[in-house]
């Protein structure tokens, strides 16, 4: 059966290209960077250059790029930094519909640390109020950590304006790039960002490897210790593959982001409107205007996303929801009930995202199956337009 | 990805009895779309014998093949053997269910008990909870009745088995003290497990400075824990003689619970730790 993958929020296929320049560092080129001997040096000389190739693709200095081994681990050693940097501030803001590797850990400051933590709210399309961050600031306020985009709806926030507001406040500001990369523009040095963080498996390079910029002259605190690597920022021998691939990805992203702009957008928008034009009970979730090219979540009315997924599985369509059932928790997706969706929409909400490897005859296989897979489902279902709770957005009306 | 057993598979994807009896003798209703998954059991019923079984179902795979589960488990059964089913003949039908999924078992068995009594004519479709039930867990109107039941026969330990087969304690996790009172209830231990502070309404006699500082120690040991846990908070803006005002933050101020929230813990809280007649008030 042929895989139609529409789940690149989730991970990507590596590019070929990328695949072709980092085969020689498995079995040939293995030496470690770290080694006196030129065997190992030339190594070294080829990180640089994936340093200066993200670097380039960001628009800032190579010596303000850190690698890491993820997303994850790029959110943690920025926030982390800045709460070491200003000890006696105790205060974070953030979003509510932050990817978990910032929400998670900031619960986690403030039930373990003592910290409290402001959590941005969202209006029903999932955007965020500038004046409501305005407020938020505080004299013990030590770092502001906003995603550039949204990983299930797609949504891109205002993070140039956002960081000129943290500067005037004299606060450090964080943002969590991973889905933003290769799709939006991005040039650090025009704007005030001090940290964002970036993962290599989102951009068609492997699983394993992310980065986090630093602006210059910022105090940093590393969250690895151990080797000199990383001048000292972050310890571990190199994962050379890796970074290499990183390196290559986003020189490729640089030439391909038109096409995600446009051929990936088109097919996006063909498979959003085919989708809304023929299934009735149906919406998208997300911002109208400012969205990633490539993502839109879609909620089919009166029907359940685990069970719509299990079913698009059958036909070999991959895609995720923000369902509860898939999870494994018994709430919707954080991110759809901090905007307040409906839960006749909630449940049964399904995120497609493609990549530049998706094609025309996939979107065309999705819109001929999904119409008759909702049907299938909608007739087992005891809901129904007719027969509706109303569109409950609040437990609870006991 | 779920590992779910070949007879949940085929029973979600080849769903037996799927629709609806119009002329049903007796029809039961559980969940709502708001908790994500529900199901309407339709029986027909011919001197004593289930002749006949339909369902509709909203809700995930294993929801789905937890219905048709039950219509094949009670078709040709007499209403009296099958008021002795339970969830886990539903699960064991299935070959099993994964843990986190048991409570669609549950939902099944309900149905059934449920469509049971409408057809006796004791009650309506919809399930309807006696009065002397306390409402445990808000976030999935679950009732203390069916979590003691959940329990027993099931032979539930923990909190987290309870959320599985119940869901109560799977949103916002405020009733998970509640869960674990019954846990002990249940295993028959007393239900008082910290030592009983001595004085009943220590506030009394307090001075206003005395009081304030009560208040606070509440608010830190009592309450803000558990706001905390759910990544909230609340801030204590003023205190006029029995009349506390508060603020929600963080995740809580944008809480659609938060006024349950308000009622159940923070003033519950503090009337029974300082002042039975306190009035909480959130500020504008
Ligand atoms: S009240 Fe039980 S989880 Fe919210």
């Amino acid at each position: 059966m042929h895989t139609i993958y529409l789940d690149n929020n989730a991970t990507t296929r590596v590019d070929p290209k990328v695949f072709e320049a980092i085969k020689p560092y498995f079995t040939e080129l293995y030496g470690n960077p770290s080694s006196m001997h030129r065997f190992g040096g030339q190594v070294g000389g080829k990180i640089r250059e994936a340093r200066d190739q993200v670097a380039h693709f960001l628009g800032c200095d190579a010596r303000e790029i850190i690698f890491t081994s993820c997303g994850s681990e790029s959110d943690n050693t920025a926030i982390r930094s800045a709460l070491e940097a200003f000890p006696e501030k105790k205060h974070i803001i953030t979003t509510a519909v932050e990817h978990p590797a910032i929400l998670s850990l900031c619960t986690h400051l403030e039930k373990k640390k003592g910290y409290e933590v402001t959590y941005l709210s969202t209006d029903e399309h999932g955007r965020l109020d500038l004046e409501e961050y305005k407020q938020a600031f505080r004299p013990d306020t030590a770092i502001v950590s906003v995603m550039w985009a949204n990983n299930e709806t797609g949504n891109i926030y205002p993070i140039e304006k956002m960081a000129h507001i943290a500067r005037e406040n004299g606060v450090i500001f964080h943002t969590d790039a991973v889905q933003a990369v290769g799709k939006v523009d991005i040039n650090l040095s025009a704007i005030p960002v001090d940290m964002l963080s970036l993962s290599g498996h989102k951009l068609h390079a492997p699983k394993g490897v992310g980065a986090l910029y630093v602006r210059k002259g910022l105090a940093f605190h590393p969250f690895l210790i151990g080797g000199h690597q990383e001048r000292g920022r972050r310890a571990g021998t190199e994962n050379t593959t890796g970074i290499v691939a990183l390196g290559k990805a986003c020189e490729l992203a640089q030439t391909n982001m038109e096409a995600e702009n446009t051929t990936v957008k088109a097919l996006r928008d063909r498979l959003e409107t085919g989708i809304l034009q023929a299934i009735p009970h149906t919406r998208v979730n997300g911002d109208p205007e400012n969205r990633l090219p490539n993502t839109t979540n879609i909620s089919f009315g009166y029907v359940e996303g685990e069970a719509i997924l299990l079913m698009m599985d059958q036909v070999g369509i991959c895609a995720s929801s923000g369902s509860a059932c898939t999870s494994g928790s018994l709430e919707p997706s954080h991110v759809l009930m901090a905007m307040n969706v409906p839960f006749t929409f909630a449940h049964g909400s399904i995120r497609f995202s493609l990549s530049r490897f998706t094609t025309q005859e996939d979107i065309d296989f999705v819109l001929q199956t999904m119409p008759s897979l909702i049907e299938n489902l909608r007739t087992l279902s005891p809901f129904s337009e007719e027969k509706e709770a109303p569109a409950i957005t609040k437990r609870f009306a006991k | 990805m779920w590992e779910y057993t070949d007879a949940v598979k085929d029973h979600f994807f080849n769903p037996r009895n799927a629709g609806v009896i119009e002329d049903a003798d007796g029809v039961g209703e559980v969940g709502s779309l708001a908790c994500g998954d529900a199901l309407t059991l339709y029986i027909k019923v011919q001197d004593g014998i289930i002749t006949d079984a339909k369902f509709k179902t909203f809700g995930c795979a294993s929801a789905i093949a937890s219905s048709s589960a039950l219509t094949e488990l009670i078709i040709g059964k007499t209403v009296e053997e099958a008021e002795k089913l339970t969830n886990k003949d539903i699960a064991n039908y299935l070959g099993g269910l994964p843990r986190e999924k048991m409570h669609c078992s549950v939902m099944g068995q309900e149905a059934l008990e449920q469509a049971i009594k409408n057809m006796r004519g004791e009650a309506g479709p919809k399930a309807e909870h006696s009065h002397e039930g306390n409402l445990v867990c808000e976030c999935f109107g679950i009732f203390d009745e069916e979590i003691l039941r959940a329990i027993k026969e099931n032979d539930l330990q923990t909190v987290e088995d309870v959320t599985n087969f119940t869901k109560a304690g799977g949103g916002c996790g405020k009733c998970v003290d509640e869960i674990a009172r019954l846990l002990r209830q249940a295993r028959g231990e007393t239900s008082c497990p910290a030592p009983c502070k001595a004085p009943a309404f220590p506030a009394e006699g307090m001075t206003n400075i005395q009081r304030m500082h009560l208040i606070e120690s509440v608010m830190d040991q009592d309450i803000r824990p558990i706001l905390q846990a759910d990544g909230g908070n609340i801030q204590l803006i003023d205190i006029e003689k029995k009349q506390v005002t508060v603020k929600f933050t963080g995740m809580c101020s944008s809480c659609p619970s938060s006024k349950a929230t308000l009622e159940n813990l923070v003033e519950a809280k503090l009337r029974e730790k300082v002042d039975p007649d306190i009035k909480v008030i959130l500020e504008d």
